[in-house]
């Protein structure tokens, strides 16, 4: 049959080696490190909350799959583990237990769920569920312990972000310094601690091409823009841009979180948008709002722009005319 | 025209098939709004039930007399009037309801439920059916209100008429009585009225 060379065969005729579980997986090895990092701070309290997170969004996956009569075999296609590890590393180490299975349900019935499963999803999952607690819990959201390595006794403390908004002036010890901020050696949620960590973690990302390096510059370069200028403009009132950009959520945010495949634009002109709503947002509430940390509700509140943003950076199709559509 | 449904099943389809809530989707300013305590969503409802049933036997009755040009706005007339009356009456006998419910009161004006009975039922149908109509779509609109502000209270307070229900274990979710958790419950709802919809539907046919 030498002469059947001739192949018809519809589209897509070029097929990526990628598959959703291989690109899960690899997120999941790359937040290892910061993993590793969260436990060596918190210890026990930050291993107990990781495997409640990551059983509890694994249990509610499997309990929707089973109901909406779905493959249970896609429950280990990895998106599950990864909401459960990402909500984890933006709770604080002292929430209690059952406040932690709250959020992990939440997490996949609200955030993912609700909207059909996988890849039908407006908003990070993991966002969702830290939303709910946060708005349903305030009080034990924002109650923040010492890491274990800095030695203090105390049974509160306060995040770098929430000393810069609550305390009077910033002479008054408020800024930690940053050498502190990158290694991690501050008081926060699980994972948003150790810049250093984290980074490692995003490099080997971009390395793979798993996340779009357009959305972390994008949020990182809009958020010294704008912290930038008010903190050239009064140095003694504004915190300087890099402490914005190594304290709280945002490296985990802007590398792990707002690069999300499914709540992020698709062409690169819509993703620069995106990113940069994000870091404008993000200084917006930090610096001018009553929470002292926006990372969170900054993605969220893009997230809901995301089919808005793809539906006007449509690429015109060749021969299509300029507002023709 | 139809056929004439039995007075029953006229007063029976506000219940669940024409529930003005779950399946009309009418109504969810105060639906959202004021379901946060079981007390609160519950007078919403008998105030509302009241100008409608009013306003649904004063339409049906002066039908003739209103020039279909200016029907919306004899209908708003004289539902504003009966609001006007219940505004006053909560204001007077139920001060501390009256203030929970602030706005929400005078806004039962321009709640889609009242007008849209008038303008879909009152206007075209005999008295008697007129009010058995009304009965059913206020008895529907204020289980719905019950059911969301049941859930509400029970999960954002631990509490039932500001009894305390849940032991001291639980923690209250604040979120359910914040504008958030209003959406968050009535879209669960409103996805099990259609479940169940749906459900029903099939086993039927």
């Amino acid at each position: 049959m030498k002469q059947n060379t001739f192949v018809l065969k519809s589209s897509p005729h070029f097929r990526d080696k990628d598959s959703v579980s291989k690109i899960m997986y690899t997120v999941v090895l790359s937040l290892i490190p910061a993993v590793i990092a969260s436990v060596y701070f918190f210890r026990l309290k930050a291993v107990l909350i990781y495997i409640t997170c990551v059983a509890t969004c694994l249990a509610t996956e499997a309990v929707f799959l089973k109901v909406r009569k779905k493959d249970l075999r896609s429950l280990w296609d990895g998106s599950a583990i990864i909401t459960g590890m990402l909500l984890a590393m933006t709770l604080p180490p002292s929430l209690s237990l059952d406040l932690v299975i709250i959020g992990s349900v939440m997490a996949i019935a609200l955030g993912k769920q609700v909207f059909g499963g996988l890849g039908y999803n407006v908003f990070n999952p993991a966002l969702v569920g830290r939303a709910f607690l946060q708005l349903a819990f305030p009080v034990a959201m924002t109650t923040w312990i010492p890491p274990v390595t800095l030695n203090v006794n105390t049974a509160t403390f306060a995040t770098p972000l929430g000393n810069l908004k609550f305390q009077s002036s910033l002479t008054q010890g408020a800024l930690i310094p940053l050498k502190d901020l990158f290694w991690g050696n501050v008081g926060g949620c699980l994972g948003e601690t150790s810049a250093a960590a984290l980074l490692l973690g995003a490099l080997f990302l971009l390395f793979r091409r798993v996340i779009d390096w357009r959305i972390p510059a994008g949020v990182i370069s809009s958020l010294i823009l704008f912290t930038g200028a008010f903190w050239l403009a009064q140095p003694d009132s504004y915190a300087s841009p890099l402490f914005h950009v190594l304290a709280g959520g945002l490296i985990i945010g802007a590398f792990f979180m707002a690069t999300d495949m499914v709540t992020s634009p698709i062409n690169p002109l819509g993703t620069w948008i995106y990113a940069l709503g994000i870091g404008v947002l993000v200084g917006l509430i930090r610096l001018f709002g009553g929470f002292p940390e926006g990372v969170m509700f900054s993605i969220l509140f893009m997230n809901t722009f995301v089919p808005l943003i793809n539906r006007y950076t449509r690429p015109r199709i060749l021969g299509e005319r300029r507002g023709a559509s | 025209m139809p056929p004439k449904k039995s007075l029953g099943a006229e007063y029976l389809k506000g219940l669940w098939d024409e529930n003005p809530v779950f399946r009309q989707l009418l109504g969810m300013c105060p639906t959202l709004a004021v379901t946060n305590a079981v007390i609160n969503g519950f007078a919403m409802g008998l105030a509302t039930a009241f100008v409608l049933i009013l306003s649904s036997l004063v339409v049906s009755s002066i039908k003739k007399l209103i020039p279909s040009q200016v029907r919306i706005a004899t209908y708003i007339v004289i539902i504003a009037s009966f609001v006007t009356i219940a505004d006053r009456f909560l204001a007077a006998f139920f001060p501390p309801i009256s203030k929970a419910l602030g706005p929400y009161v005078p806004l039962i004006v321009v709640n889609c439920i009242i007008l849209g009975r008038q303008e879909a039922f009152s206007s075209k149908n005999s008295i008697g059916r007129s009010l058995v109509d009304a009965l059913g779509m206020s008895t529907g609109f204020i289980l719905a209100l019950l059911v969301l502000s049941s859930i509400r209270e029970l999960l954002g307070a631990g509490t039932f008429l500001s009894y305390q229900v849940l032991g001291s274990w639980f923690k209250p979710w604040i979120i359910m009585i914040l504008p958030a958790g209003a959406f968050i419950t009535l879209g669960v709802l409103l996805g099990l009225a259609i479940l169940i919809e749906t459900k029903t539907k099939t086993r039927s046919s």
